[in-house]
């Protein structure tokens, strides 16, 4: 009982950016406890996924071919029966949308404790994990008291791997039990394909909570027009029903890269960071001087937005 | 119909705080309802609304405190509300989902409702994982991350809010556990009426034995808890709002930024 399962993630046709993430997160696992990594595929084209997830590090790739897309249900199943049959010490998953999905309810039947959305881990002598607490205003090293557990890892906390790999690659005999599969996807939609493409913007003037109340918005289009730029959003504004969704930008939105990005009274959460950390110089406005914006921003303004935005847009004009 | 709400209250942290031992420091902290929950809340209270004969009861894991913040969802129109804690709870550092699984499921089973709406994830600690864990234990069917549900009869046809823009469409069969995303629908304030009518709402206590269910050590403890560094090299100006607007200005047209 030293084996680490990573469950892999793809969605339509494609294996996702943290699927390779994951193999170094369990690699580095599996090393704590002299395991081995056994990698679980399931659904959609499961040869061509363990072909392009054959990398360095892994020592057994598992495929279940049932279904193309992701199922709760079938995960479900396919997960617990691969824990079970290699004895998995650990089993990691991605701190995704469908990570949460099925993680917790294996979790739950396995009794294995879990900790979801670990940014660092040490599997020396016992599991340790680093994670965030209190809205990412602190950060806690977790003891994990048990011989096993589930974790699920930050997106973008690892490296992919990248080198070829040489691990054996098997079909899973999985033993699907149809009563237990209640949910049906039935097909995907794309949101927000409104007339304009904030991803394609060069310069971006971006508006999240601080700025209180819809009617102020006004200046933030102020701003764009004087600018030539064009207005995005963190999440807030987008719930509120401000702004459209598709000039949300971060992980549940659309990703930017924009030359300028203007971050007029948003915090910067780690998943509106994920979606224009790209952007070639980041600018943020925020009367918070400890908002995490500041860690990622390039220049910054620490005062009122209120004060700031018209003495800037006048200065266009 | 029943519809059962999973209601939190979260600890909200001052941009200034000091860390004492292993938690913030409690003069740091403001406690309030769960952003998520305020959701899941307004979704139960719209199904309530537009269909006959639904009623809807909150179950709070929590101490007294948490009392103000149950009332909140009373006052929003929610019809009864039960909280569950004991004392042996105060010393635990972090709860872990099974054990709040276990104890919500505790509730669950004496309220046999068709639909359990729970936030996506708490505020403070941001686990992500009570509503799927409790389905689990309920054996009930979930889906995770839902941001529009409609029901039909005894299935939920849900979108879940996956990365990127994209929404998952399923259809969940009931009873089923539906975590509930942040802009699936608009939370209404308490009306007046609402608050005064929410004093007179019935809020059960109930502890762990009350349920059944035995407290076990937690398998969680925290080692550390500490202010991450920041890696800012982030170049500040500084003055008069018209001091920086004009640096700034004097900036963005170095990057080529001009109207």
């Amino acid at each position: 009982m030293s084996d680490v399962l990573a469950v892999t993630e793809h969605r339509r046709g494609d294996l996702r950016d943290e699927s390779f993430e994951l193999i170094t997160a369990g690699r580095e696992l599996a090393d704590g406890s002299d395991g081995d990594l056994h990698l679980a595929v399931i659904s959609g084209d499961v040869d061509d996924f363990a072909d392009e997830l054959n990398r360095e590090g892994v020592d057994a790739i598992h495929t279940v071919d049932r279904g193309e897309e992701f199922n709760h249900d079938i995960y479900r199943q396919v997960t617990e029966q691969l824990a079970d049959e290699i004895d998995a010490q650990y089993i990691v998953a991605p701190h995704s949308v469908n990570g949460l999905d099925y993680a917790p309810a294996v979790a739950q039947t396995l009794g294995y404790p879990l900790v979801t959305d670990i940014v660092d881990a040490d599997a020396e002598g016992g599991l340790s994990v680093t994670r965030e607490l209190y809205n990412g205003k602190t950060e806690a090293d977790v003891e994990v008291d048990s011989e096993r557990a589930f974790v699920t890892v930050r997106p973008g906390e690892w490296d992919a791997t990248e080198g070829d790999g040489s691990a054996t690659v098997e079909a899973f005999d999985a033993a699907i039990d149809e009563e237990q599969v209640r949910s049906t996807v039935t097909g995907f939609e794309e949101v927000g394909a409104g007339d304009v493409d904030i991803s394609e913007a060069e310069v971006l003037v971006s508006v999240g909570r601080g700025i209180e109340e819809e009617d102020n918005l006004d200046i933030i289009f102020d701003l764009a027009e004087a600018l030539d730029a064009t207005v995005s959003s963190s999440r807030p504004i987008v719930d509120n029903g401000w702004l459209p969704q598709d000039r949300q930008v971060g992980q549940s939105g659309k990703k930017v890269t924009p030359e300028v990005y203007i971050a007029v009274g948003i915090s910067g959460a780690v998943q509106h960071v994920a979606g224009m950390k790209g952007a070639e110089t980041i600018i943020a406005i925020n009367n918070d001087p400890s908002a995490p914006i500041y860690d990622i921003a390039d220049y910054g303004i620490v005062d009122d937005l209120f004060d700031v935005v018209p003495a800037l847009t006048e200065q266009f004009e | 119909m029943k519809i059962l709400v999973t209601v939190s209250e979260v600890a909200e942290a001052d941009d200034e705080f000091e860390i004492d031992g292993l938690s913030i420091d409690d003069r740091y902290l403001t406690y309030d309802l769960n952003e998520w929950d305020d959701y899941a809340i307004e979704e139960a209270v719209q199904i309530s609304e537009s269909h006959d004969d639904v009623e809807v009861v909150t179950v709070t894991v929590g101490p007294e405190r948490a009392e103000e913040t149950i009332r909140q969802g009373l006052a929003k129109g929610a019809d009864r509300a039960v909280r569950v804690w004991d004392d042996k709870l105060d010393d635990v550092e972090l709860v872990d989902s099974a054990t709040k699984a276990r104890l919500l499921a505790g509730v669950a089973r004496e309220e046999d409702p068709d639909l359990v709406l729970s936030g996506v994830q708490t505020a403070d600690m941001a686990f992500g994982s009570t509503g799927v864990a409790l389905a689990s234990e309920l054996g009930y069917e979930w889906g995770a991350v839902v941001n529009q549900l409609d029901l039909e009869d005894d299935v939920a046809s849900v979108h879940r809010e996956l990365e990127g823009g994209v929404e998952e469409l399923t259809e969940v069969e009931l009873p089923a556990v539906l975590t509930i995303q942040t802009g699936i629908n608009e939370p209404r304030y308490a009306s007046l009426r609402g608050i005064r009518q929410a004093q007179s709402k019935p809020l059960d206590v109930k502890s762990p034995a009350d349920l059944g269910v035995e407290l076990d050590q937690s398998v969680l403890s925290l080692t550390s808890l500490e202010e991450p560094e920041t890696e800012s090299d982030v170049d500040l100006f500084e003055g008069s709002a018209d001091d920086t607007a004009e640096e700034l200005a004097t900036l963005l047209r170095e990057k080529g930024v001009e109207a």
